[in-house]
């Protein structure tokens, strides 16, 4: 078996990317939704540290931003689902449609 | 493939664990996207971004590994289920769970995965193989020092997004503004 090279991480992290894709694009609950996102900002992070290790700490330091940004995103995007789900109770984006003609 | 042999630690069973964390991560990425109920999704989560912290600590990052344990697993999921349980989800389970355009977010889905396969293939050559072993002993002072040094400005920008973030947070979430 091959050595374990940059390669098979980057392979890992683009199957986290499109399990999360196929999330965002396929349920219906917002929360999972979201759950989704953070599957797809992992697997960028993912892929950030496997490259960290060949061109040196710049990698690492943009991850540990990116996680401080999902931090940020999920902590909003939960507020507005919370202030949602207060008028209409409900959570699924189908039925969030009071803007639609 | 180079490996410098560092004094210390050497690397054990290399092959064993990345395939056994990475399997880990994408199995719980499975149960994310296909479970009924949120807080087994939320549950798998967890589990995934603990096996990728342990991904992390294979690719030489303690550090990464040690913000994403805490921040991630332990500050963001907690939020994640504590909104869970706000939102009373128990009628959501009984309905359809998959919306009107599976079939065309999947097939979207799966044209991406063979666009990153076309990558992968072509472009096999341009990654290199050399692997310098990096030191890992003072990878958390060295990333301290870029933080405060080289990154300084994107530093101060991340706390106040963060005080953007808290402040929408408490307003959007309280009953009367």
């Amino acid at each position: 078996m091959a050595p374990i090279g940059t390669l098979h991480y980057l392979v890992v992290a683009a199957a986290l990317f499109i399990l999360g894709v196929i999330g965002v694009l396929t349920r219906r609950n917002v929360v999972i939704i979201l759950m989704s996102i953070e599957l797809i900002l992992n697997a960028v992070n993912l892929n950030l540290v496997a490259f960290s290790r060949l061109w040196g700490l710049h990698g690492q330091v943009f991850a540990i931003f990116v996680i401080t940004d999902a931090a940020a995103e999920a902590a909003v995007g939960l507020g507005i689902l919370i202030a949602f789900f207060r008028n209409k109770e409900t959570v699924n984006v189908d039925e969030i449609d009071l803007l639609k003609w | 493939m180079q490996q410098a042999v560092q004094p210390g630690m050497q690397p054990v069973a290399t092959t064993f664990f990345f395939y056994l964390l990475s399997g880990l991560t994408l199995l719980s990425g499975v149960f994310v996207i296909v479970r009924k109920n949120p807080v087994h999704s939320a549950l798998a989560l967890i589990f995934g971004l603990l096996a990728q912290a342990g991904l992390y600590l294979m690719l030489y990052a303690p550090f990464v590994a040690g913000v994403q344990i805490i921040l991630y697993a332990g500050g963001i999921m907690v939020l994640f289920l504590f909104v869970i349980m706000l939102v009373n989800l128990e009628r959501s389970q009984r309905e359809e769970q998959f919306n009107k355009q599976w079939l065309v977010g999947l097939l979207a889905a799966i044209a991406l995965g063979g666009l990153f396969i076309v990558v992968y293939v072509k472009g096999k050559n341009l990654f290199p193989y050399r692997i310098a072993q990096p030191v890992e002993t003072n990878n958390t002072q060295q990333i301290g020092v870029m933080l405060y040094g080289q990154y300084m400005f994107a530093f101060e920008i991340a706390s106040l997004l963060l005080l953007v973030a808290i402040i929408g947070a408490v307003v959007m979430a309280k009953k009367r503004i």
